[in-house]
Parts: C-alpha cells; sequence; structure tokens
C-alpha cells in the first residue's frame, strides 16, 4: 500500500508547488511596473542576455556549419543544393534556432538564476528585504523574468543568424554552392509570418516557461547546500524537458495542421 | 509600563511539531529585552512570527498596539518600516558595496537626495564605525565588520524596534564587546525598543533590562538579570552554569544502550 500513498503524497506535492510557482508569478507581475525596477530589469538583461552571447554565437555558428555539411552531402545527391540556403535558415527559425537557445539559457542563465537566488534565500537576504518592508517579489523575481522574456527571443535571432551566416561559410565559401542561389532561395521560401514570428513566438513562450521554472525553483529551495545544488540541476533538467515538450505541441500547432 | 509589542497566548507549529504553545511576552518601549533560550528552540522564529514573515496557529502579537496577525499586506509593510532587524548573517546584499547596502532603505522608503542619503549613510556608519569602510564590498568585511554594517543599515530608516537575531553568535571577545557597547548605547542614543535572540548568557545579563528564557515551547523563567540569576527553577539554572545533563537532558531520546547493543532479552 505503500506505493499507492507515494503517488498520493508526489501528486500533492506536485500541485501544491505548481500552485506555489502560480502565486510567485502572480505576486511578482500583478504590480505595474515602477520606474525603479527598470535600471534593475536592464542589469538583469546584461547578467541573464549579454553574458549569454558567447555560449550562443559560438553555438549557433557550428550548428549552422554543420547543418550546411550534412545538408549538402545530403541534397548534392538529388542536385539540390542550391535549396542549401532555405533549409539551413527554415531548420534554424522554425526549430533550432529557438529550442537549442532555449536548451542553452537554460544551461548557461536558468542554472545560474536558481542559485543566485537559492543563495539570496539562505544568506537571509530575501528575509531582509521583507523585514525592510521592499517586497522581494516585485525587487528580486520581477526584474529577472522580465530579463529572460525580453533577452531570450533575441538570443534566439542572433543564434538564427549566426547559423545562417555559418551555413553560408561551409556550404559557400568551402563546398562552393552559388552565392547566389544560397541567398535568393533563401529569401523566397522564408516567410515573415510563418517562419519568423512563428520562431519568436515559440521562443517567447520557451522564456516564460525556464526564466519561470528557475526563478520558481531557486525561490522555493530548501536553503542549505545540498538543497540548492538540487533546485539548480532540477531547473536545468526540468526546463529541458519542457521546453522539448512544449516544442513539439507548438510546432504542431503551427506547422501540422494545414 | 508602555508595551511596544505584546505576544498574547500564541501557539506555532511547524507541520505537525509544536514550536510554541500559548507563550506570551512583553516588551517595554525603549528597554532592551532578551529572548534566551537552548540552540533550535526557535528563538528565530519568534522573532519572524512577531515581524509577520510567519503566522501564528492562534494567539495575537501586536506591535505599538496594531494586531501583526490581523494586517493586510499593506498594513504590514507600512509596518515593518518602523522595525528592523539584524540577522545573525548580517545579510548584507553581496552585489552593493557597504555605503549601498546602508543606502538601500532610504532610496527605497524615502524621497531624499543623494546627498542627503550620503550623509545620513555616513552617520550611521560612524555609529557603527565603519565610517572609513563605505567602500568595501561585504566579501570584504570580517563576520564582526559585516554584522555592524548590517546594523547601520537596521538603523538607517530610525526605527523604533530592532530585532537582534543572535548577535554574537560566532564573535571573537572584541567583537563581541563591541556589539554589546553598541546595542546599548544605540538602544539609549536613539530611544530604540530592542529584542535581542541570543543564547550567550554572560552578555545579554549585562545589557538587557529583562529577560525571558524559552524552551520546551514556552516561557520557563522572566526578570531582570538579578532576579534570573537568582531563580529558582533547575531549568533555568541549567541553563545559565551551562550544564551539559540536567532538565534539558544530554541524550536524545533513545532506547537503553544495553537494550540496543545486547538485544531486549538481557
Amino acid at each position: 500500500m505503500n506505493w499507492i500513498r507515494q503517488i498520493g503524497r508526489t501528486t500533492l506535492d506536485r500541485v501544491s508547488a505548481t500552485g506555489r510557482a502560480g502565486l510567485m508569478l502572480f505576486g511578482a507581475l500583478i504590480a505595474p511596473p515602477s520606474i525603479k525596477n527598470i535600471p534593475l530589469t536592464i542589469k538583469q538583461v546584461y547578467v541573464v542576455g549579454v553574458q549569454s552571447l558567447a555560449i550562443i554565437i559560438v553555438s549557433g555558428l557550428f550548428i549552422g556549419m554543420v547543418m550546411a555539411l550534412q545538408g549538402y552531402t545530403i541534397l548534392t545527391d538529388y542536385g539540390a543544393e542550391g535549396s542549401l540556403g532555405p533549409m539551413v535558415a527554415l531548420s534554424l527559425l522554425r526549430e533550432l534556432g529557438p529550442v537549442v537557445t532555449a536548451l542553452l539559457f537554460a544551461g548557461r542563465a536558468g542554472s545560474a538564476l536558481t542559485a543566485e537566488i537559492g543563495l539570496m534565500k539562505a544568506t537571509e537576504q530575501l528575509s531582509s528585504l521583507e523585514m525592510m518592508a521592499v517586497d522581494p517579489l516585485r525587487r528580486v523575481v520581477a526584474p529577472r523574468f522580465w530579463a529572460g522574456m525580453l533577452s531570450m527571443p533575441m538570443l534566439a535571432l542572433i543564434f538564427s543568424a549566426v547559423g545562417i551566416l555559418g551555413g553560408h561559410l561551409v556550404g559557400v565559401d568551402w563546398l562552393g554552392v552559388d552565392a547566389g542561389s544560397y541567398w535568393s532561395i533563401m529569401q523566397s521560401t522564408v516567410d515573415w509570418d510563418k517562419d519568423v514570428i512563428n520562431g519568436v513566438i515559440k521562443s517567447l513562450v520557451f522564456a516564460l516557461v525556464v526564466t519561470w521554472i528557475a526563478i520558481f525553483k531557486g525561490y522555493d529551495s530548501i536553503p542549505t547546500s545540498e538543497g540548492i545544488s538540487q533546485a539548480t540541476t532540477q531547473t536545468v533538467v526540468f526546463s529541458s524537458l519542457a521546453v522539448l515538450g512544449l516544442d513539439f505541441v507548438l510546432t504542431a500547432l503551427m506547422f501540422g495542421i494545414e | 509600563m508602555d508595551y511596544l509589542v505584546n505576544v498574547d497566548n500564541m501557539t506555532f507549529s511547524r507541520g505537525e511539531r509544536v514550536i510554541y504553545d500559548g507563550v506570551s511576552l512583553r516588551v517595554p518601549k525603549g528597554k532592551i529585552t532578551a529572548v534566551m533560550g537552548p540552540s533550535g528552540i526557535g528563538k528565530t522564529t519568534l522573532l519572524k512570527l512577531i515581524g509577520g514573515q510567519l503566522q501564528p496557529d492562534s494567539g495575537d502579537i501586536t506591535f505599538d498596539g496594531d494586531s501583526i496577525v490581523n494586517m493586510s499586506r499593506r498594513e504590514l509593510y507600512q509596518t515593518r518600516r518602523r522595525m528592523s532587524m539584524l540577522f545573525q548573517s548580517g545579510a548584507l546584499f553581496t552585489d552593493m558595496s557597504v555605503f549601498d547596502n546602508v543606502a538601500f532603505p532610504l532610496r527605497e522608503h524615502t524621497k531624499l537626495s543623494e546627498s542627503v542619503i550620503a550623509t545620513i549613510v555616513s552617520l550611521k556608519l560612524q555609529a557603527v564605525g565603519l565610517r572609513g569602510a563605505a567602500q568595501l564590498m561585504p566579501s570584504e568585511l570580517s563576520g564582526g565588520m559585516a554584522r555592524r554594517a548590517a546594523l547601520a543599515r537596521a538603523i538607517a530608516l530610525d526605527p523604533d524596534l530592532i530585532m537582534y537575531d543572535e548577535p554574537f553568535a560566532g564573535q571573537d571577545p572584541i567583537s563581541m564587546g563591541v556589539l554589546v557597547k553598541l546595542i546599548r548605547e544605540l538602544n539609549d542614543a536613539l530611544n530604540l525598543t530592542s529584542i535581542v535572540v541570543t543564547h550567550d548568557v554572560t552578555e545579554v545579563l549585562t545589557i538587557a533590562d529583562y529577560i525571558y528564557i524559552l524552551a520546551d515551547k514556552r516561557i520557563i523563567g522572566e526578570g531582570t538579570a538579578e532576579q534570573i540569576k537568582h531563580s529558582d527553577s533547575e531549568l533555568v539554572q541549567q541553563f545559565l552554569r551551562g550544564e551539559a545533563d540536567g532538565p534539558v537532558p544530554f541524550h536524545y531520546p533513545a532506547p537503553s544502550l544495553q537494550e540496543s547493543m545486547l538485544g531486549e532479552e538481557v
């Protein structure tokens, strides 16, 4: 009978954690944005966005290069290497840009957010904010949430742009695909609304989920070294799984049903 | 006598575990009240209850006549501007200098110009002897200095009540002496009311005007330092003398050693 009790307890824990996560986000976002929070948000955009640029650019470049190489070997069998440009661009804009950026963001910025907020809790900084009559949800959570929401779509677009340039480097400069067809077929195939905007929407959804999980895991962590390390790991695991699962749902909604 | 904080028949538990069972205590205005008790008894919890960070299961807690328990969130935040707390770790914001830490409550809650804030911060830091350390980061401070910097931040808004959570824990004798002196002097100079939660008996007996001793989910002794020293409660005497065994047992409850080593048939 123990396992039945265990299932019940786990379910209750999950439901109550979801409730707490919802309340936390509600508490952080219900307040009208205050002018005092703007510099804090800009600082967080620097921390979670600008400082993630290096990993995003390097990953984007390599993924674009690998895609061009793989795509070329397959397309050339059919004499269709002219379609390399749209293949690289569509894969990046629709899928790899938002998804890989979200996964990298979870590992690079999400884990840092969880650890930072968890340590603020462990060192009583959150309690001391409350005792100073400053709401930690508005002061700590809200700026980090908005920074994540602002940064991730921009990082995803940068990732795709660099990936397309990486594809050009391998496909055109190395393997000799015609530069004109690489760009012009890409231009005529890629649709602004269907491909670019849908990619940005995906990225916004991932930003919401990853940032929310990261902040909540830190805010709700057990304030010990073990608790924070566990929370950090959970942030990366949960947000990666959520991103991959949601990607399927969003892809089905956006591209699956014509 | 006028009382600033009044805890009335308060009960509080965490899950199944009862922390307080019908605790009542009163904190007189302008005085230093100490709350002593063994580690793990929930002394910090008491401060969080007074600060409204936790809600009691039953009973009431009032601050200057207003019930903390029944306050709306907005009222609670308004009330907290009149109280402050010195956390055991100091809880300085690690991404700000000492100056910015002390200026933080002023910038959050007042519309003072930066030059006025700079003057106030300098005065507060001067009071704790750290004016020269204004530009240091918290990581560059010793434990005692961090606590003094946090104290400067705690008095930045000139609160009515200041709560000290284990202010002497882990301090060397000099820092301890400095903190004892500061708590007494600030209380008298700024006409504060102080609650000091601690288990450092010697220091507290020298500065506290009134003392409560907590153990076993309730208050087991109270009075002035003299009254406490002459208390006839065995528990109070064990605590004051620091005896290893007594009403608070040395051993955590367990079956007898003989029984667990040799089996029940012995």
